[in-house]
């Protein structure tokens, strides 16, 4: 099972997680999925047929709450940490060309 | 240095009658970690100016009677993924090298409002991911026991910092046994409660199906007097749950006479230490003499737990870790083409190794195609799992174990073989799982003379029982020990947290 994590793999996987590797990297990463994958596969030993999965330990429903403010106004505080912003916003680099 | 040794519980009584000041024991807690830090780096960032500040206006409110509570004036140390407002909080990791939260996550909140007093923010596996506290951004911590040991991990800064007495209490979280285990090889006391009982609000998400905070400290009394303090109703947290019965102090009673514990077969087989099982089965007969009937029994699907709770953890790991995207806080790289490309740079410059190898078998497991297989087949086996404990529950009040195969591992042993450190966890994953609570005791030490530690996990909702069974363990046990504390420095000069810190209020970090 361990070749199922390719060179294409890596490269969807990169895309989806959002990481851009080195070359090194990305043979390590091959190699530490491959072994873990390998491991987890253990789970199949298992017949889950008919089990529900289980998202939370005590099957507790959604919270409803009004939708009212409660914290005021942090807009300065919140912005110390921006790595960069203007005119009390975030900035980011351009998007669009126009 | 007496006044350290004293249990939290003591040195709160002990102010309140006039004895001591607040201000002599921050003093105190400062000095031992002027002198212990060059060595331990239990610390990512201490605050003494805030925490001096702190116990004047704590003494001012213990005279005037406002503040009576049994952690008023005692020093505490939080780790560093839960928020501090106006302090740095960089989960020991390079993306939040300079984030200063705008706000206090709610168990700090209450904390303050006890009165106790933050001396630091403590180090850990980067975004406590890993057993040892070696994948920190900022350097490996070390056992107060064996500086050439790991104190375990992820909150390994809050259990070597109550270890090396330089803090009272801490306050750690535990996703797969991230208080339980350290713990253990640092020789001190950890509980991690019922999923729902302390509000997440605040801190740093890894897994969070799986996330509590929870308290680390000398013995199981201070531990059940922090855990009283920060369990709450929130509704900032929504699976937050308003429990009833959570006087947890009023649980600790010397008496286990009549109480049924379990000891897990499978918890005592292949792959643990000798001197580790003979502590625990030691344990269990100190227990059995003193009226709790143990036997063992067979739990069942322990070898899935593993699979299961790495797939799960990741999954909610790689989702949660998305929002690290150099835009409203912490790291963005320098060079970059265009927004995409930035979110890219950031995070791949910002994250360490093991955070990258979590995020990436997380998006894996979550990937079309792969889902069914592996995320949903996890929650099927948890499913499973937490019908094991159910039918367990049925027969005990307590399941007795190791809370980890080993004593503590070597410095740089581990991080070769992640596989085989993720292996480790085996003892202290399943409650998170299934949301139990558990505790780690120390219960002896090995020929090496390193701490060994004893989990007791309870059915959800069952801390008092819990506390009860290991505050009259600890009582029959007896003291445990102190190790012997070296202070100056490894000459190293290790534990540097300068990344991008100019300008903000922050603490001093060493």
């Amino acid at each position: 099972m361990e070749n199922r994590i390719n060179d294409e793999m890596i490269e969807h996987i990169g895309i989806l997680a959002k990481l851009e590797l080195s070359a090194k990297e990305r043979e390590q990463a091959k190699e530490d999925m491959g072994k873990m994958l390998g491991y987890i596969d253990k789970m199949e030993e298992l017949d889950t047929s008919g089990i529900e999965p289980l998202s939370h330990a005590f099957g507790i429903r959604n919270v409803f709450r009004e939708d009212e403010e409660a914290n005021g106004n942090m807009r300065e505080d919140v912005l110390k940490n921006a790595p960069e912003e203007k005119d009390g916003m975030f900035l980011v680099p351009r998007t669009f060309e126009g | 240095m007496e006044l350290l040794e004293w249990t939290a519980l003591e040195l709160s009584a002990k102010i309140k009658t006039g004895e001591i000041k607040a201000r002599d024991a921050v003093l105190a807690a400062l000095e031992r970690i002027e002198a212990g830090e060059g060595i331990y780096h239990c610390y990512i960032t201490v605050d003494a100016e805030g925490a001096l500040r702190r116990a004047e206006e704590v003494q001012r409110r213990m005279d005037g009677g406002e503040l009576s509570g049994p952690l008023s004036g005692v020093p505490v140390a939080v780790k560093d993924n839960i928020c501090t407002e106006g302090l740095l909080t960089t989960c020991a990791s390079k993306m939040l090298g300079n984030f200063v939260p705008a706000y206090s996550a709610e168990a700090v909140r209450r904390l303050e409002e006890a009165g106790a007093v933050i001396l630091g923010k403590t180090n850990m596996d980067e975004f406590a991911m890993g057993s040892t506290t070696e994948t920190s951004a900022y350097g490996e911590t070390r056992n107060p026991w064996d500086i050439g040991r790991v104190p375990g991990g992820s909150s390994g800064g809050s259990a070597a910092a109550v270890a090396a007495e330089e803090c009272f209490l801490a306050l750690g979280s535990d996703t797969g046994g991230s208080i339980r285990q350290p713990a253990a090889f640092c020789g001190v006391v950890g509980i991690k409660p019922t999923y729902g009982t302390v509000s997440r609000y605040g801190l740093v998400a890894y897994g969070s199906s799986l996330d509590q905070i929870g308290p680390i400290g000398r013995n199981v009394s201070d531990c059940a007097a922090m855990l009283e303090v920060i369990t709450s109703y929130d509704k900032k947290d929504s699976t937050s749950i308003n429990r009833e019965d959570t006087d947890f102090t009023a649980a600790l009673t010397d008496d286990v006479e009549g109480m049924r514990i379990g000891l897990p077969k499978d918890y005592m087989g292949d792959g643990l230490d000798r001197e580790v099982r003979e502590a625990v089965l030691e344990a269990a007969n100190v227990l059995a003499g003193r009226g709790a009937l143990v036997e063992e029994f067979d739990l069942g699907l322990a070898e899935y737990a593993i699979p299961a709770y790495y797939t799960i953890a990741s999954a909610e790991a790689s989702s949660n870790l998305e929002r690290f995207d150099g835009v409203k806080y912490g790291y963005r790289a320098a060079e970059y083409e265009g927004l995409h490309s930035m979110y890219k740079r950031s995070r791949s410059e910002g994250f360490g190794p093991e955070v990258k190898r979590r995020i990436m078998l997380g998006s894996f497991v979550l990937s079309s195609g792969y889902y069914d297989a592996y995320y949903l087949k996890a929650l099927k086996v948890k499913a499973l799992i937490k019908k094991a404990f159910d039918e367990a529950f049925a027969k005990y009040d307590l399941i007795l174990g190791p809370a980890a195969p080993t004593t503590a591992p070597v410095l740089g042993e581990s991080l070769a073989d992640p596989l085989q450190m993720y292996l480790g966890d085996i003892y202290t994953v399943s409650a998170n799982l299934a949301g139990l609570p558990g505790i780690s005791i120390p219960c002896g030490k090995n020929s090496e003379g390193l701490p060994i530690g004893l989990q007791m996990m309870g059915d959800c909702f069952q801390e008092k029982k819990m506390i009860r069974a290991a505050y009259a363990y600890e009582k029959a046990r007896g003291t445990f020990g102190r190790p012997t504390l070296a202070s100056g420095t490894d000459g190293a000069g290790r534990g540097v947290c300068a990344e991008g810190e100019g300008g903000k209020k922050s603490g001093k970090t060493i």
